[in-house]
């Protein structure tokens, strides 16, 4: 959806904006012209649609008739209609599982490859976690439906370890639905963050871990005294990635729910889709999507602001 | 700061803008398409003689003025939808027929016509046949043919009134009455297909009369440990128990108020008392664990899949599934209609056309008209109709329904369809309301009602309100 390539790429200018001043002003116009292809690009894909989408929010249009200006409508009627608004509240669930685990997951398994199996057990283990991000999602969407419907392998392992009262359907249980989105959310998310912690790890000075065992520090010692402080940087990219995964979430929950059951998954990206493409509410739907793109704004500043500070 | 610098940047600007422009200028432009013209005006070549149609079977030969396909090459640019063999047959058979005539098909899935038909008929190609997902919003910006003149020259208005009127769309965008902007490929219908052995297992010797004899039949099947009702219910599919509600709601009220709610009549609304007992029998079948535990979850095709592996005893859907049952459980599948709630009321059914439109600005409106009309006479097209579809192919009613091979579920759908057919009983489905209102209203609703978080009342009016908001937009 251009709604989260449009937000990861501005998140990412973001993250590049202070670059060195006063550079000699023949090297600054060849630089110029060299980003001038991938300039027109990125103003004719992102920018354009994203002021696009600003211009019609204020309007009434149903895609192919003409316009009707309504001014801040749209604006309201998303924050009337409990169900679009609730919307967002789901996003912000999601961000626990989209982000908070993938990343703390990853640190875990990233150090303990560093630490403990450096090897050829470490590169399988790094393969096996990024695989998911090789696989089609939406074959992977289709497969994690069998797995979690009630005939499902999920369910017969719960059985088989005396687990049966607890088995449901989870992708059509009210509570666990968006649960068991946010667990194929980890399934997907986990290798991007664990390769790229992984080689953050990698530039870390050996000789800091060498003098912290020479101290005496546990694993745990190293990973909050060490690791986690080097990776400040990484770490930021990692979270900005996933929460605007989590907030503008669409191809995972509209495979794996398609936002049932009863909206308990749906989020702004399944909404907008909805109001663009079946009702022909182009206007309504570009006024959520600015609305999420604002959130998604308001929540990543702050990330990147903690990030990037250094000691 | 040198000129040259500020030449790039201005140049920058330039091209933003000019990129800005173009983007924003283009929907602008685009002005609603003006009204169609009347179809028979164009009159198109008449072939001479019809040696390559030799079965064709009107009940009188085509007039002179009838528009055709006429001799020269024609290439038809249809839009189909993906999974339904019917019309790439009829398609085929068409061009044996009429060998000037060659196809140009696209094909796409429903849930993406959905979101894609607004743009195929607007944009520079425009199909002269696509399967219309749905047609209100679509006629109101002018973009369907106007196929009245058609109907009157084909003689389609002298067909059973139900089949055309649910095409039919009234310049305030009720529809039931008004300009015809479509036609059916064929009428399917539907009911409670019926597993025989599982049935005979519960006592089941003959289709239940009244709603009282078929609760009487699931609470039997729950007693003996069999699932009643196989039902599918995921947001992905759409919530399969739209269809029981449907069926309840015509089963214990009148048809008309459905049809009019469907229509978007002016002050129509799904709540109404009978609706609400109809909701209230839904929601004690689901207490009463008639259906799946999982029901949120099954997705169309896979309850389909249970149903024919024997899981659940009855199952609410419609004809266009007849060639699966008849090939997954041959001889083992029977059909009925909703049973009244009234012994003697006539039943009722939902039977939508299989809908093919003409783009307003499409190139070759007549050979596509011709073709629909083919469709319908045309004895070889409607055994093929029969025998793809599994539905009723419409058309006169003086013509004579194509044989069956013996034993198909189809006999059994084609005569109940003969019976709503008499009794004027068809309804269109309550998820064509409007454009959303089955991802927006129904299914969420429904789920809700499935978990225990929303009863019969709440459901009516909570898909009442979003009918509102949808129509209040438009």
């Amino acid at each position: 959806m251009t709604i989260s390539n449009s937000t990861i790429s501005t998140a990412t200018a973001i993250s590049r904006r202070s670059l060195p001043r006063r550079r000699p002003r023949r090297a600054s116009i060849i630089g110029w012209l060299f980003t001038l292809p991938a300039l027109i690009m990125y103003a004719a894909f992102v920018l354009i649609p994203l002021l696009l989408s600003v211009y019609y929010s204020f309007f009434k249009w149903d895609g192919i008739g003409p316009m009707t200006w309504v001014g801040m409508r749209n604006y309201i009627t998303v924050f009337k209609v409990p169900d679009l608004i609730g919307t967002i509240f789901n996003a912000f669930r999601l961000v626990l599982w989209f982000s908070l685990f993938p990343v703390g997951l990853g640190l875990v398994i990233a150090s303990l490859i560093h630490r403990v199996a450096p090897g050829r057990f470490g590169d399988l283990v790094r393969t096996v976690v990024f695989l998911p991000q090789v696989i089609p999602l939406v074959a992977a969407g289709i497969i994690w439906g069998w797995l979690l419907s009630l005939p499902g392998l999920v369910n017969q392992i719960l059985r088989s370890i005396g687990l049966g009262a607890i088995t449901r359907a989870w992708l059509g249980d009210f509570d666990w639905a968006l649960p068991a989105v946010g667990i194929i959310g980890i399934w997907v998310l986990l290798g991007f963050c664990t390769v790229l912690l992984l080689t953050g790890i990698s530039k870390i000075d050996p000789a800091l871990y060498e003098a912290a065992r020479i101290d005496g520090a546990s694993w745990f010692d190293e990973f909050i005294h060490v690791t986690v402080p080097l990776l400040r940087q990484e770490i930021g990219v990692c979270l900005t990635v996933t929460v605007i995964n989590a907030l503008a979430a669409f191809d995972i929950v509209y495979v794996a729910t398609g936002g049932g059951p009863g909206n308990s998954t749906a989020v702004p990206g399944i909404q907008i889709y909805i109001l663009a493409f079946t009702e022909q509410q182009i206007g309504l739907a570009s006024a959520l999507a600015v609305m999420l793109m604002i959130l998604v704004f308001v929540v990543i500043l702050p990330i990147q602001r903690l990030t990037r500070e250094t000691y | 700061m040198s000129t040259k610098r500020r030449w790039f940047s201005l140049l920058g600007v330039l091209v933003l803008f000019s990129l800005l422009l173009a983007a924003c200028g283009a929907p602008a432009t685009t002005a609603a398409p003006t009204a169609t013209q009347a179809p028979v005006e164009t009159k198109a070549p008449v072939a001479e003689t019809s040696e390559a149609a030799p079965t064709t079977a009107p009940t009188e030969p085509p007039a002179p003025s009838v528009p055709n396909c006429g001799t020269e090459p024609v290439t038809l640019n249809a839009y189909f939808e993906t999974g339904f063999d019917l019309p790439f047959k009829l398609a085929e058979e068409f061009s044996k027929q009429y060998p000037n005539v060659t196809w140009d098909i696209k094909q796409d899935q429903f849930t993406n016509l959905i979101n894609s038909t607004p743009r195929l008929l607007s944009g520079d190609n425009p199909p002269d046949l696509i399967r219309l997902p749905t047609m209100v919003s679509f006629a109101k910006q002018g973009l369907l043919k106007d196929l009245d003149g058609y109907a009157a020259a084909f003689g389609w208005d002298k067909w059973p009134v139900p089949q055309l009127n649910q095409n039919r769309v009234a310049p305030d965008g009720t529809r039931g009455s008004g300009t015809l902007y479509a036609m059916g490929l064929n009428y399917s219908l539907t009911g409670i297909f019926y597993n025989k052995s599982l049935a005979a297992q519960i006592g089941m010797t003959e289709p239940p009369k009244t709603l009282a004899e078929f609760e009487d039949y699931l609470a039997k099947a729950k007693a003996a440990g069999l699932l009643p009702i196989m039902a599918w219910g995921s947001a992905k599919s759409g919530m399969g128990l739209a269809f029981p509600l449907q069926a309840l709601m015509a089963s214990v009220g009148p048809v008309e108020p459905i049809n009019d709610w469907i229509f978007q009549k002016p002050g129509a609304t799904i709540d109404t008392p009978s609706n609400l007992i109809a909701a209230q029998h839904l929601e004690q079948w689901i207490k009463n664990g008639y259906f799946p535990p999982d029901i949120n979850a099954i997705e169309y095709t896979d309850a389909n899949v249970r149903f024919t592996k024997g899981e659940g005893v009855f199952l609410f859907n419609g004809d266009w599934e007849n060639w699966r049952y008849d090939k997954d459980m041959p001889g083992n599948v029977g059909f009925f209609l909703m049973p009244p709630a009234e012994e003697g009321k006539p039943p009722a059914a939902m039977s939508a056309p299989l809908t093919y439109g003409i783009a307003a600005k499409a190139k070759n409106p007549d050979c596509a008209a011709f073709f629909l009309n083919w469709v319908a006479t045309n004895e070889k097209a409607r055994a093929i109709n029969v025998q793809y579809g599994g539905s009723n192919p419409g058309g006169p009613a003086d013509l004579p329904l194509p044989p069956v091979p013996e034993g198909s579920i189809t006999n059994q759908t084609l005569a109940a369809g003969a019976i709503i057919g008499k009794a004027g009983t068809a309804m269109d489905f309550i998820a064509n309301a409007t454009s959303s209102i089955f991802a927006q209203g129904w299914t969420p609703e429904l789920q809700k009602m499935v978990a225990g978080k929303q009863d019969a009342a709440g459901l009516l009016k909570a898909v009442q309100a979003e009918y509102e908001r949808e129509l209040a937009e438009q």
